[in-house]
């Protein structure tokens, strides 16, 4: 994994689940605000995925289990959307909130994901 | 998407027409059992895809557990009084789970050397599964259906 682009994705979907909890909070329904949040969380994780599928060929090679970091690659990548289908059919304040839930969940499956990605297995 | 006025009948039921049991925050409790249950199948799936024969009782264990999360979301979500009862035995059970499992990792290391869910009371999870059970029970003591199916 390249760390940099991992902190920002992190800072990134911490700071989406901060917006979405405040605006949830706020009692403000799922908006393109906050569903767009998501979307920006969604699409940093499939750049992630992408550089995971390309970085062992360019020199980036992981040391530890990698069945363990695409089960929570694919488990964050189905989180937005599932989030974001619930948004749409439940048009509550507590949609928002369930957005936020799922970029902090996000923000902590990212981060073990680096972790897993440089511990050897072992 | 989708006509608001047409899915507003649901979305605001009476209370003897109650299409769910969970409204309003409880609806948060339902989406982080979501992801709890999603958590617990992802880690199952590893451990038994992975080293099943390193540890056959623990990851057994954490499938089984993953299986109790998905029954209590759905039991959760599903209105009444059988699925009630469902929701009460799944959510109880979690709770027993994560108490026995919590007790005997910090008591007797040996007997679980491989991570479930419960062990250390969920320290993997940060603690959610601890924290979980009891304001999923406290929620369903709180929402009794108003009557019989």
């Amino acid at each position: 994994m390249i760390v940099w682009f991992t902190t920002a994705q992190v800072a990134v979907a911490v700071l989406a689940g901060l917006l979405c909890l405040a605006l949830g909070f706020a009692g403000r329904k799922p908006s393109d605000l906050s569903l767009g949040a998501l979307a920006v969380v969604e699409l940093l994780l499939i750049a992630q995925l992408i550089a995971a599928i390309v970085a062992p060929a360019v020199g980036n090679e992981p040391v530890g289990n990698m069945l363990e970091f695409y089960t929570y690659l694919v488990s964050a990548l189905i989180l937005p959307l599932a989030a974001a289908f619930w948004a749409l059919i439940d048009r509550t304040r507590w949609s928002t909130v369930i957005l936020g839930t799922a970029a902090l969940a996000i923000a902590v499956m990212v981060y073990r994901m680096q972790e897993i990605w440089v511990t050897p297995l072992g | 998407m989708m006509n608001n006025t047409e899915t507003a009948p649901t979305a605001h039921p009476t209370p003897e027409a109650q299409p769910t049991r969970i409204s309003g925050i409880g609806r948060v409790l339902v989406a982080v059992y979501g992801v709890l249950a999603l958590a617990a199948t992802g880690r199952s799936f590893v451990q038994i895809v992975g080293k099943f024969s390193e540890a056959p009782l623990a990851y057994t264990l954490s499938a089984l557990a993953a299986v109790v999360y998905i029954v209590a979301t759905v039991a959760l979500i599903r209105s009444g009084s059988g699925w009630y009862r469902v929701a009460w035995i799944a959510i109880g059970f979690e709770m027993l789970g994560v108490l026995v499992i919590g007790l005997l990792s910090v008591f007797d290391p040996q007997l679980f050397p491989h991570d479930t869910v419960w062990s250390y009371f969920g320290r993997g999870y940060l603690f959610i599964p601890l924290v979980l059970p009891i304001l999923g029970l406290w929620w369903l003591a709180r929402h009794r259906p108003a009557r019989a199916a």
